[in-house]
């Protein structure tokens, strides 16, 4: 009987104990059972595309938030991955578990590409470089209609499963294994994957990194290949799921998109990303039923793009993270809101000193 | 076929020039990357287009008002957004990108998504070599130099012009020198924005207007002043010269060439970056590079 108790512990300590935790569990566990509350395809599509975007979003994360390389043309990676899949599928016949993969190796080699230029420029001129290639293969693609359908894109691919509620599962398991390993890759506090903490030193200072002897090209490198990776495999599942691939997904507005979402969400973390996807994205969908709200989406989107940056530079998670856990000044072990007195070391927490729980040097620091 | 190539490439190359001396300018002077500078000239010909259908004034009227009002609104855009956040620079690049997809949308909502056109200031046209240029081509073409001279005057001849460049080689210094550093960047937004309206009234008469065509303006904008060296106004002027006519040659010469117009001047963007960073006569900005 000792197993259960311990696992009881467990439970009670590190994920009751810590409310952020606490609201991640209670999100995935609403995730899973979100079938029961409701199976009109609306609604699902809607959390199906929402968990397609959270991968993309935080693939942007990885770059953008961690490694510091503001890319502002991420849809390259989801618009080569979601060809190249349906382009094996429709020309070659091979069933989606085979072409979203390799449509995210694909991505791999345009983030190889792109990463190239940007191991020597930064900055501006990086941001300048990345939005290049997005357009460059949009007017490659319609130079060559019939073989990748033009302006119209390529339509006719197969779907991911049979039915709905499938889909969505096999979305939601694809989202969360990718999102756990994303965190870990860039988790800074790991012991054992240095990666996040080596990322986090190339956006700090990229200088100081190399003279303590960190290979930044490789690890820039790295990130690129993760982030399109990644970006790749939302590209695959979102060809598979709309069954249409069309240059929309290369624009430079749904680049942009990823932006705004990790931005919204909190930067720098991959659960922000996921929290401003799926605040953001049912949000707006949902707006669309208001005809007179149909219009504006574009504009509501900027202009809270514009609100987060000036409000709430450092995200909606953060901020609210920042509420209702309080890092213990001695111990660094984090406390719900509730204590007085640190969980692990008794010391006394006051509530009204602004402990954050990232440091401020990382709050938009883009 | 030569002699179209050298027209269009010249009235191209004065389209790149007299937008890409705006941004340059805000580049150089206030650090600002401004994604939205050719939203204020898409901005800019809907104001006059609608100055001229619905309120049914003067060509001249409606151009005047729509060069002042897109200056206003670049400096309004500058106290209320840029100022507060110039430390970041890549948050302000991010918000001017905002800001342009805002402008976009402000536009479609009003006007739709149809190609439109105003007509232009001088009519006609004579042939030179069998072929018909426009007067409105020529009158563009001479004002992209009065426009230069005119820079050149107020950047050497006034004590605005001091206070510009002295903001442009050491913000802090000339800080402590008593220059209003905001103010002056201030002025330089609304400068740049009023330029970004006076090219919309030279060239919304050539080119139709369209809501999204900024994005494509921007493009070539981009490729432009990185050619020339960012933050350069005397190599934005040379380098959109040359990508104009090389524009032109590509849409002429080559087959499926108006696909690949975009493309090209965005390789010569990438190969310059990887190349030479500096661009043609750029400044080096030593941090940008490792």
């Amino acid at each position: 009987m000792t197993y259960p108790r311990w696992l009881l512990y467990w439970f009670k300590d590190e994920i009751l104990a810590i409310p952020g935790r606490t609201i991640a569990l209670l999100f995935i566990v609403a995730l899973l059972l979100f079938p029961l509350i409701t199976t009109q395809p609306y609604f699902l599509r809607i959390m199906i595309m929402a968990g397609i975007f959270s991968i993309y979003a935080a693939s942007w994360d990885v770059l953008g938030g961690f490694t510091g390389q503001i890319n502002l043309g991420q849809a390259l990676f989801f618009g080569i991955s979601a060809y190249t899949a349906s382009l094996l599928n429709l020309k070659l016949g091979l069933p989606p578990f085979l072409t979203i993969p390799s449509g995210a190796l694909a991505a791999v080699i345009g983030g190889l590409i792109v990463g190239f230029p940007a191991i020597r420029v930064r900055g501006f001129y990086l941001s300048l470089v990345t939005l290049a290639f997005p357009i460059i293969l949009t007017d490659i693609i319609f130079i060559f209609p019939d073989f990748t359908g033009g302006e119209l894109g390529i339509y006719g691919v197969q779907g991911l499963s049979s039915s709905r509620i499938t889909d969505y599962y096999i979305v939601t398991f694809v989202m969360l294994v990718s999102l756990v390993i994303m965190y870990k890759f860039t988790d800074s506090g790991s012991k054992i994957i240095r990666t996040g903490i080596i990322l986090n030193a190339i956006r700090e200072d990229e200088i100081s990194a190399r003279t303590s002897g960190i290979d930044t090209v490789k690890y820039k490198l790295l990130a690129f290949s993760v982030s399109g990776f990644f970006a790749g495999i939302a590209g695959g599942l979102y060809a598979h799921f709309v069954k249409i691939t069309g240059p929309s997904t290369l624009e430079m507005f749904f680049s942009f998109q990823s932006i705004l979402w990790c931005i919204f969400g909190g930067m720098g973390t991959i659960y922000g990303a996921v929290a401003g996807v799926f605040i953001l994205f049912p949000a707006i969908e949902l707006t669309q039923v208001i005809p007179f709200l149909r219009d504006l989406r574009y504009i509501i989107f900027a202009l809270i793009l514009i609100v987060t940056l000036f409000f709430m530079p450092e995200g909606l998670s953060i901020w609210v993270l920042n509420k209702i856990e309080i890092i213990c000044p001695r111990c660094r072990v984090k406390n719900g809101f509730w204590r007085s007195s640190c969980r692990a070391c008794r010391a006394p927490i006051k509530h009204k000193k602004n402990i954050s729980i990232k440091d401020d040097s990382n709050d938009i620091s883009l | 076929m030569v002699s179209l190539i050298l027209v269009n490439g010249l009235t191209l190359g004065s389209m790149f020039a007299l937008l890409a001396i705006g941004f340059s300018l805000v580049f150089g002077v206030a650090r600002i990357m401004n994604m939205s500078h050719t939203a204020f000239y898409m901005v800019a010909s809907f104001m006059i287009f609608s100055g001229v259908n619905y309120l049914k004034l003067s060509l001249l009227t409606a151009s005047i008002l729509a060069i002042l009002l897109t200056a206003a609104l670049g400096m309004l855009c500058y106290k209320l957004l840029f100022d507060r956040i110039k430390e970041h620079e890549t948050a302000v690049m991010i918000i001017s990108l905002a800001l342009a997809i805002l402008f976009q949308e402000i536009c479609l909502l009003f006007f739709g998504g149809h190609l439109r056109s105003i007509p232009p200031f001088v009519k006609g046209s004579f042939e030179i070599l069998e072929c018909r240029i426009t007067y409105q081509q020529a009158f563009t073409f001479m004002t992209v130099f009065i426009v230069i001279g005119g820079m050149y005057l107020l950047l050497l001849k006034t004590r605005l012009g001091l206070a510009i460049k002295a903001v442009a080689q050491d913000r802090e210094i000339a800080n402590l020198m008593g220059i209003d550093v905001s103010r002056i960047c201030m002025i330089i937004t609304g400068l740049s924005a009023g330029l970004a309206g006076l090219a919309a009234c030279l060239l919304a008469p050539i080119y139709m207007i369209e809501p999204h065509r900024w994005l494509q303006s921007l493009v070539m904008i981009l490729a432009v002043v990185v050619l020339g060296g960012l933050g350069s106004i005397k190599g934005s002027i040379i380098a959109a010269f040359i990508l104009g006519l090389s524009e032109s040659a590509v849409i002429f010469l080559i087959p499926g060439g108006s696909f690949l117009r975009g493309s090209i001047s965005l390789s010569v963007m990438i190969a310059v970056i990887l190349i030479r960073p500096e661009g043609l006569f750029g400044v080096k900005f030593e941090e940008e590079r490792l």
